[in-house]
């Protein structure tokens, strides 16, 4: 990542979408990735936005972060909101009413607004076909009402509605698998990314828009205020977790699984779940239990992906606009 | 050239729709407006309408698909009904302030538990404080001219607000009736194209739907209650001018003799037309009956109320739904409301009927009024009457 340094002003839009001045923490990964995404895109984009931290932090009357027409209305509609958008401009533009053309429609929503309160109507838009791409800004909780578990929530983390106590190791439940549950309509395109691969990421939200039916890109975001870690580490949080395999980059193109990075060995869970907050009470049985899965998961993955096993492979990173290297 | 076809008032409905040339129509199927929604989807599969029809996966996702549309500028149309209404209400309430002009035609029915699939209007009263205009229909030419009017009062620059059409279920959504449809030509001058003010467009970046904090709340509120109250004007307008043009005329408060009557039965919907038989048979039989049929059910037309009602000495009021632990039906809720301030105000008495479908036939409305005038002449313990329970 160093030797770029010099060359990412160059290499990025110097154009901000997603204007300086919102009220997000300090630290927050999902404005950071939310920056990404939307410097990877065109003007010719409609923002339907859910309920939640980012839509509390880039809008309050009279005020806006945006540079892109924008629309929030609840929590849980965002791909209803953005298919009815979708099939607006479709139908005028059929009908030859003056619209400008081609227009995307991007719904952005949080982990809880996608995995929980929004899957319904997440998987009816997929369903229909409409041609939309859904992010999700997964910070694995419910961030914007005080840290509350979602079901994106990591098995083993603090938060306020799954405490630990004597009785509690805190989240009891292994983390919704999102983009698995997309993947499974048959959509176009499905990837994550995360902000600590930002040339990755943005290299993704730039194919899922310029796919044809519905996209899908689910985005890993830091935390600080509710993973209870560190302001000034959150890209190497992010880092770690897809280094240890707890959230492995991908896409699923047309139904063909392709790995996005080249992760000879991954590294032990511990080193990611150490550096934050929410997991400092987990013990080391808690923690072998975490690695194992992680591993049993990672395993699937790569199978699907039509690699064997990960401790004997040796690839090479894919080459494109996504090539990154750990 | 007019002609008049017998028609299922649901068909009818959809090919009102139809002569609108909507752009997105997204809707989830329940009875009873599972007819209007399906000859929509025919409508447009023969290609006979060229819109979107979106078959949503719910009514919540209906109504915000439809939000989302409005918001790009389409001319948007829904249809629900009962449990499907309170579904998308959360979405419901999000449309009015935001200023789309959404048509939603609503089927009434009555609210679970228990489940019953016939008319009342528990659905709509759940709904009466979304800020959306609520026009009531008694029959299906009715219903076929308002959902036109609608589409013209919603995309009114001085009102862009969603518009409810209501029609009861089964009573007037499956029952077959003569209907006069317009021509398209002239619905095409009646209705000129959707022009959204500032809708979702690149072009013309716009933020639509941000949070309020308490400084401007307020203000947000109340220019939504000024909005919808000065509806009335242009709705009344858009009323005379519809008579102009089609020869029919509506009114929010419409009267049947009730000018010198000094009793007065008041209706909402569909069981309006039966009392008006009742009414011209105790005026056969000699008594001084009225009756007032509510057209515009929000905003509330209280100037025309009151003036319709000035001479009577009783009111009685009829609902189609239960405020449970309230003071009567809502109607009757709003019809004392209106009149308490009034130096002169009518006796009023408040009939709770007809919940979940049951019939009250030209003799129950007889019997009502006469049990009406004994109550207001006698008075009553009770805050309300339920017509026919059996206890």
């Amino acid at each position: 990542m160093e030797k770029y340094a010099i060359y990412v002003p160059r290499l990025v839009k110097k154009e901000e979408k997603f204007a300086p001045g919102h009220r997000a923490c300090i630290g927050c990964g999902e404005a950071l990735a939310i920056r990404q995404a939307f410097k990877a895109l065109d003007n010719n984009v409609i923002v339907v936005n859910a309920t939640g931290c980012a839509e509390i932090f880039s809008s309050q009357l009279p005020l806006s972060s945006w540079e892109l027409p924008w629309i929030h209305t609840l929590f849980e509609n965002a791909a209803a909101v953005a298919s009815g958008i979708e099939a607006a401009y479709k139908a005028m533009r059929r009908k030859g009413i003056k619209v400008p053309e081609n227009t995307k429609v991007v719904a952005i929503a949080g982990d809880g607004g996608t995995s929980d309160i929004g899957l319904q109507a997440l998987s009816g838009a997929l369903e229909r076909g409409h041609d939309f791409t859904y992010i999700c800004f997964d910070n694995e909780a419910y961030m914007n009402t005080g840290i509350q578990r979602s079901s994106a929530t990591p098995f083993g983390a603090w938060t306020t509605t799954s405490p630990t106590g004597k009785k509690s190791i805190g989240q009891f439940s292994w983390k919704k698998n999102m983009p698995e549950i997309v993947a499974a309509h048959n959509i176009p395109y499905v990837a994550t990314a995360t902000h600590g691969y930002p040339f990755d990421l943005m290299a993704k939200v730039a194919k899922a828009v310029a796919t044809n039916g519905p996209a899908y890109v689910h985005i890993l975001s830091a935390c600080p205020t509710g993973w209870r870690s560190a302001t000034d580490t959150i890209n190497r949080q992010v880092r770690m977790a897809v280094q240890t395999g707890m959230f492995p980059l991908y896409e699923v193109e047309n139904g063909v699984y392709r790995m996005s990075l080249d992760i000879p060995k991954l590294r032990p869970v511990a080193d990611y779940l150490k550096t934050q907050g929410r997991f400092r009470h987990l013990s080391d049985d808690a923690i072998a239990r975490i690695q194992k899965r992680v591993e049993v998961e990672y395993q699937k993955l790569l199978e699907k992906a039509g690699h064997g096993s990960q401790k004997t492979t040796q690839r090479k990173s894919r080459a494109g606009a996504g090539k990154i290297s750990a | 050239m007019v002609t008049r076809v017998g028609m299922e008032v649901s068909l009818a409905l959809a090919d009102a729709v139809k002569l609108t040339q909507p752009d997105v129509i997204a809707a989830y199927p329940i009875t009873p407006q599972t007819h209007i929604v399906e000859h929509l989807a025919e409508l447009v599969a023969d290609g006979e309408l060229d819109a979107e029809y979106m078959p949503v996966e719910s009514e919540h996702s209906a109504m915000s698909a439809c939000v989302g549309a409005s918001a790009a500028g389409a001319r948007t149309f829904t249809a629900t009904s009962s449990q499907g209404l309170a579904l998308m209400v959360e979405v419901v309430y999000v449309a009015a302030p935001m200023r789309l002009p959404i048509v939603m035609a609503v089927a009434n029915r009555a609210l679970s538990a228990p489940l019953s699939i016939w008319p009342d209007h528990s659905d709509m009263m759940s709904v009466r404080d979304t800020g959306w205009i609520q026009i009531i229909t008694e029959n299906g030419q009715q219903a076929v001219d308002n959902t036109i009017c609608s589409f013209r009062i919603a995309e009114d620059q001085r009102v862009l607000l969603p518009v409810m059409v209501h029609l009861d279920g089964f009573t007037l959504t499956h029952v077959v009736e003569p209907i006069i449809f317009p021509e398209q030509d002239a619905v095409n001058r009646f209705l000129p194209r959707n022009r959204f003010p500032l809708p979702l467009n690149p072009d013309r970046p716009v933020a639509m739907g941000e949070f309020a904090p308490p400084f401007i709340f307020t203000e947000t509120k109340w220019a939504q209650e000024v909005n919808l109250r000065n509806s009335k004007k242009v709705i009344t307008q858009v009323w005379e001018e519809f008579d102009k043009a089609f020869g029919r005329k509506y009114t929010p408060v419409e009267k049947y003799h009730s000018d010198g009557a000094k009793v007065l039965i008041m209706t909402m919907g569909s069981s309006g037309e039966t009392a008006s038989v009742a009414i011209d048979e105790l005026r056969d039989e000699g008594m001084n009956v009225g009756q007032i049929r509510l057209r515009l059910w929000r905003p509330f037309p209280f100037e025309e109320l009151r003036e319709a009602v000035k001479d009577a000495d009783v009111l009685i009021v009829m609902d189609r739904a239960l405020s449970f632990g309230g003071p009567g039906g809502p109607f009757a809720s709003e019809v004392k409301a209106a009149l308490y301030n009034q130096s002169k105000k009518p006796k009023i008495v408040s009939y709770v009927i007809s919940l979940g479908g049951r019939d009250v036939t030209v003799s129950g409305f007889k019997d009502i009024i006469r049990k009406g005038v004994e109550i207001a002449e006698k008075g009553s313990k009770n805050e309300y009457e339920i017509y026919g329970v059996k206890e």
